[in-house]
């Protein structure tokens, strides 16, 4: 990678969080007008890195070099880089949805005009950059009136009107359809025309392959392959040999599980949207789970598959229409999360920090938080009980603290998420429902995750694992419903499947619509 | 200073609001020309800053949960207003009264809780509209003029430990406190040491013994101070029910269920809901505490004053919000104590006892208590900034952060 002008070049950055090197020695450049693709498992240090980049960790913070136009960048805040014409959209989109398509573009950068802002003149610009993006809107509507997709041109819209000379952009068409996908990437392709240099962080191998014209695959913080893209043909081996970067086999645990006698069943579970009236985000989901087994829940991001967890988890969301549930041969149903609790049932959610823990807690008291009255003794909790079952768990999950009294916002993801595990095996569930039991976690750490999966199952347990990455409901589930809409679409037995036969299911109907009317 | 962190555990900056108590105290004492620390003035000071300190109780709760409580002194109020009407013109017998007056508080604070947990209500909305309802109540029912409530209500408001036994130069009653509060500290010392002991952790013998002399020594400070007063004159009533709520109420936030769930709630409201809290459940029962705590206030206030008053507990709920938060409490919820707000409240009271006897106007008293509230949060603020820990944060979490990701 030498010929054409280089923009951006990021040299040896190294950045420390308590516990954890996130970026370890980071080296990457950019050419000038280049669409530049940074591929790497969840983890893996990406959205770090563009962190840096964007000024959102202040320069000094991190290690290494930020040369931008030939200018070492020391970016002491977000506006820094954004002056300089490096402008970042992230995953989550950062628009304010009462505000209208115009006020959000133009918010922190507004149009004045004697020291008011000019709304005139700002609508007017406005369209124009809404005609840049290929956008047809009202410039006055309300942000939330506008789906995904749209949501996302009025960000790269509001990019624009910043002068961009670099856009960052997150996973872009994660949330996104395929038709909207298509759009954006043409999009891309066309700013490209324009002279605006875009990094663009993907998973998606093909989407590389239609737009990139370079690669740089970083793994564990580390950059491990860089190179150019030769006329639109992306080697697939190559990227996933280097994101993976150790054979797929012993990423996931042997085990060979002894299934038992069905221990959950579900059957025809109707759940409607709590916010839109008459939309069912759970269609007659009919499932079962075994003794000893793990099951995966495939599907894609909105495909319902935390809703119907949690709907059946004490109807923590939605609203429950009609259904039935057992629990080893008994008709159960728990209408709040502690009935689901004391029936045996636990959820460790998706998000760790949004809703699986309390930031403020230390690690004994997150411990012992879900199961209060196992140590509560003529009313008062027993603190000497309280440590012991802490330090027990401690011992058991190898969870890296030098005490149990340490706050969990000190940890490490993979601990923390060690900590909210035993959170709930002190619960002593019969059903353990895991939603993305990995995201933001090591590999190290997951493979520790995956063997406690195991050990629980093992038990005989009968644990349900939702995940989205596909490589690992194969290797460690037993069975595998796949999800598409609300709907359960697929049944396959992880021996019989791959990520092919499971993403066709995913995306596309294989069975006959369930006809809408029977939803009671 | 590694000695001092052996005495008094691992976290010194816990201590750093108790340390600020004493100096000041000792510096009015001095300013003062010694009139601050006096038997007469020490019980002053707790007798009259009671009824802030008992709604401070409450308030730490509310704040932990995330909400604010403004009708604390409405709610003193309008039960104070009550209690006085129903014994000295209905004629109904005290006890009766005061009977009514709780449960007065206690349905006000079920109707706060009712629109906070059952209507999702903030409690800010809530509570300022009940300051205003039951302030127009209170002035309603006692068409504007003030009330004397019966003589019974000064022995809570005002009244003193009976003197007994032999004279040993100070009230024998306040006396046998103080070696009861002794006895138990070193009996709960004690027994603190021979857990640490059995399970394998070192304690060196002289830390024990340097924390019994050190709390003894404090304990018996206090007891002379508040027993030497004049004859009659003892630990205030007043002072002996707060502590007893202070006691009751440490062990319902830190023991119990209860007290857990208030701190999940506050500290990640949907973490908590995920967990099993029924999250509704404690926001009605803390705000019902509330009210009810408020009721005692106002009950303590009209025995001090022996009469129940139309504009009585105007701003209260502006000392206790106070006293909370220079204990050390987090406005964003999850974090305070109720010991934190004693102290919290203690430094207030200082500060308006100690500026008033070296002859400092109210006008300026304000000024400066203003200024206290401010520092006492920026500093805290300030701490947490540089990762440090709050100065009252309800455990102390290891200085240390835990090492390592999982490799």
């Amino acid at each position: 990678m030498t010929d054409g002008h280089v923009l951006l070049e990021m040299s040896h950055i190294v950045k420390e969080f308590p516990g954890v090197r996130a970026l370890d020695d980071v080296t990457m450049r950019v050419r000038k007008g280049d669409i530049h693709a940074i591929c790497g498992e969840n983890g893996a240090g990406k959205s770090t890195l563009m962190k840096v980049l964007s000024g959102v960790w202040v320069h000094g913070s991190y290690g290494g070099k930020i040369i931008f136009e030939g200018q070492e960048a020391q970016f002491s805040k977000i506006k820094d880089s954004e002056e300089k014409g490096i402008v970042i959209i992230h995953q989550e989109l950062a628009l304010i949805p009462e505000l209208s398509v115009t006020e959000n573009i133009f918010l922190g950068s507004e149009v004045m005009k004697g020291g008011l802002i000019d709304w005139d003149a700002a609508r007017l610009q406005a369209m124009d950059l809404l005609a840049r993006v290929g956008l047809e809107v009202d410039p006055d509507a309300p942000i939330k009136t506008l789906g995904v997709g749209q949501q996302q041109l009025v960000e790269i819209a509001k990019a624009l009107s910043k002068n961009v000379k670099l856009l960052i952009l997150d996973e872009p068409t994660a949330a996104l359809n395929e038709d909207d996908s298509a759009n954006l990437l043409q999009l891309m392709l066309g700013l490209k025309a324009r002279g605006i240099t875009c990094i663009m962080i993907s998973h998606k191998l093909n989407e590389i392959a239609a737009v990139s014209d370079a690669v740089t695959v970083i793994r564990d913080g580390k950059t491990v392959d860089t190179y150019d893209v030769v006329a639109g043909q992306v080697d697939e081996d190559r990227i996933i040999k280097a994101m993976v970067g150790r054979s797929l086999e012993n990423r996931y645990p042997e085990h060979t599980p002894t299934i038992g006698e069905v221990l959950l069943e579900v059957k025809d579970w109707n759940v409607e949207s709590p916010t839109i009236p008459g939309r069912m985000i759970t269609k007659n989901a009919s499932f079962h789970v075994r003794r000893g087994e793990v099951v995966g829940f495939a599907g894609l991001m909105g495909a319902g598959r935390t809703e119907l967890a949690r709907s059946i988890f004490g109807r923590s969301f939605g609203i429950w229409r009609s259904g039935q549930m057992w629990l080893a041969g008994k008709e159960v149903a728990p209408k709040t999360v502690q009935q689901a609790i004391q029936a045996g049932l636990a959820y460790v959610t998706e998000d760790r920090k949004v809703l699986g823990l309390n930031l403020l807690d230390n690690i004994k008291t997150t411990i012992v938080s879900a199961n209060l009255g196992k140590i509560v003794k003529n009313g008062l909790l027993q603190m000497d009980e309280e440590t012991a079952i802490a330090e027990q768990y401690r011992k058991d999950l190898r969870v890296k603290t030098s005490t149990v009294e340490a706050g969990v916002s000190t940890l490490s993801g993979g601990n923390q998420q060690k900590v909210v595990l035993a959170k709930w095996m002190f619960t002593t569930p019969e059903v353990l429902i895991l939603d993305e039991p990995t995201r933001g976690i090591d590999v190290g750490a997951k493979y520790e995750i995956y063997k406690l999966i195991h050990a629980m199952a093992d038990e005989g347990k009968a644990v349900i694992v939702i995940s989205s990455e596909l490589p690992e409901l194969l290797g460690i589930s037993d069975r595998i419903y796949t999800i598409r809409e609300g709907e359960i679409t697929g049944e396959l037995a992880a021996a019989d499947a791959d990520q092919e036969t499971l993403m066709r299911r995913m995306t596309t109907t294989s069975t006959a619509p369930a006809d809408p009317a029977s939803l009671s | 200073m590694k000695y001092l962190k052996q005495v008094f555990g691992g976290n010194l900056q816990q201590y750093t609001m108790v340390l600020a108590l004493v100096l000041l105290a000792i510096v009015f004492d001095v300013l003062s020309d010694h009139k601050m620390l006096t038997p007469s003035n020490a019980q002053a000071l707790l007798a009259g800053n009671a009824y802030v300190l008992v709604l401070a109780i409450g308030m730490v709760m509310v704040i932990v949960i995330g909400h604010i409580d403004l009708s604390v002194g409405s709610v003193a109020a309008i039960v104070g207003m009550t209690v006085a009407i129903t014994t000295s013109q209905v004629g109904l017998p005290w006890w009766v009264g005061l009977l009514l007056g709780l449960l007065l508080g206690t349905a006000i604070g079920a109707w706060h809780g009712f629109w906070l947990a059952k209507m999702g209500i903030p409690g800010f909305i809530t509570t300022l509209a009940g300051m205003m309802i039951f302030r127009g109540l209170t002035i309603w029912v006692s068409k504007s003029i003030s009330v004397p409530a019966p003589t019974e209500f000064g022995f809570f408001g005002a009244g003193f430990l009976p003197e007994w036994g032999p004279d040993l130069g100070m009230n024998n009653s306040t006396l046998l406190l103080g070696i009861l509060a002794g006895a138990w500290f070193v009996w709960s010392e004690l027994r603190r040491r021979s857990a640490i002991l059995a399970r394998g952790h070192e304690l060196p013998l002289w830390v024990t013994l340097v924390r019994v002399v050190l709390f003894l020594l404090v304990i018996g400070y206090v007891t002379w101070l508040f027993g030497s007063g004049r004859p009659g004159t003892s630990f205030p009533i007043p002072g002996l029910i707060l502590v007893a709520l202070v006691v009751i109420y440490t062990i319902i936030t830190q023991r119990t269920r209860f007290g857990r769930h208030i701190y999940a709630v506050g500290g990640n409201k949907q973490a908590a809901a995920l967990s099993g809290v029924n999250v509704n459940k404690v926001y009605f029962l803390v705000m019902m505490n509330m009210s009810f705590l408020a009721a005692v206030a106002g009950i303590l206030f009209i025995g001090r004053t022996g009469a129940a008053g139309p504009s009585d507990g105007t701003m209260w709920e502006l000392d206790a919000i106070a006293s909370v938060f220079i204990g050390g409490a987090a406005v964003s919820g999850g974090i305070g104590t109720v010991v934190g707000s004693m102290i919290g409240g203690l430094v207030m009271a200082v500060l308006n006892s100690g500026l008033m006897l070296m002859g400092v106007g109210a006008d300026q008293t304000q000024v400066i208590k203003g200024l206290v509230l401010l520092a006492a949060v920026a500093i805290d603020v300030a701490n947490k900034r540089q990762g440090g820990s709050s100065i009252f944060k309800r455990k102390p979490a290891a200085a240390k952060p835990a090492v390592a990701a999982t490799k």
